[in-house]
């Protein structure tokens, strides 16, 4: 009895603790929340996004999925044939933790896949996905 | 205190001999090219394909090449200033023709004078010493390009390039 009580209450401080934990993903999010004048993001527009083909970059690279793969959790490939980490949170716990290099990749990325730049809306919508995957 | 002469003298030929036999196993094989060390470059280089050596291009090479990273084989791999600036000054140091790279001299052989190549992948060294290479492996699935040295040069990250 004791010790349900031990173990519910640790499972309550951790729930409270992440919640409440701000790192780097997070304040990334609430910075393109600003910029994107935070309708909300959504995993399921970021998966749209992650999955869709476009025409307006590289013809080589017609999608997010043509380099970093179907699979968010397995690796990708470059077209060099370096081998890229895999995109999701649970595999690879230290992405999206350094916002400058978050910010460059998705200018590379973005002009490479759409042409152009990313709107807040779509990097906020994009990076809520990956994380939850 | 009597200082223990002989065991000292033998441990101390023994320590000098083994880093002479390991400098020479480095050294002595022209497969090897120092890996790139520092930190920025190999995130920075590292990030599209493997952190080539510096070894293998000479100075104007990279100098070419960071002041055209805007079209860096057809990607845009543009840096902030500073950034590039360290970057360049790495390579430069550490290039082919540097002082002290004597063992990467092979790689650049036949490459005009003043010329600066661009692509590791053409100098007239690389292209003989893997001319027995045939098509289909370069486009196999897990190699994709010529530039996946690691593909087939299993310890190509530690700088070892033979077969």
């Amino acid at each position: 009895m004791k010790n349900r009580l031990v173990v519910t209450s640790g499972i309550a401080v951790m729930i409270l603790s992440t919640a409440t934990f701000a790192g780097p993903r997070e304040d990334l999010l609430a910075q393109y929340a600003a910029a994107a004048n935070a309708r909300g993001f959504s995993a399921v527009r970021g998966q749209a996004l992650h999955t869709q083909s476009f025409s307006g970059g590289k013809p080589d690279t017609p999608s997010c999925t043509t380099c970093h793969g179907k699979d968010t959790r397995g690796p990708g490939r470059a077209p060099s044939g370096k081998t890229i980490e895999p995109l999701a949170v649970s595999v690879t716990p230290t992405r999206y933790t350094d916002p400058a290099k978050v910010e460059k990749w998705f200018k590379r990325n973005c002009t490479e896949v759409l042409g152009r730049e990313c709107t807040p809306q779509e990097k906020g919508d994009w990076l809520t996905f990956v994380i939850t995957q | 205190m009597r200082i223990p002469h002989r065991p000292l003298a033998i441990g101390l030929v023994t320590l000098a001999f083994s880093a002479l036999i390991l400098a020479r196993a480095q050294a002595g094989d022209r497969h090897f090219f120092s890996p790139v060390a520092d930190p920025l470059v190999k995130e920075e280089c590292g990030g599209c394909h493997l952190a080539f050596p510096p070894s293998m291009l000479p100075a104007r090479s990279w100098q070419r090449m960071m002041g055209e990273l805007d079209n860096h084989f057809g990607d845009n791999a543009s840096l902030d200033p500073a950034t590039a600036e360290k970057i360049r000054s790495y390579l430069i140091a550490n290039a082919g023709d540097a002082a002290g790279q004597r063992y990467s001299s092979k790689l650049l052989k036949g490459v005009v004078a003043g010329a600066a190549p661009q692509r590791i992948t053409q100098l007239p060294k690389w292209v003989s010493e893997h001319r027995k290479v045939p098509e289909w492996e370069w486009r196999h699935k897990d190699v994709r390009s010529k530039a996946n040295c690691v593909a087939c040069h299993t310890a190509a990250e530690q700088g070892y390039y033979e077969e």
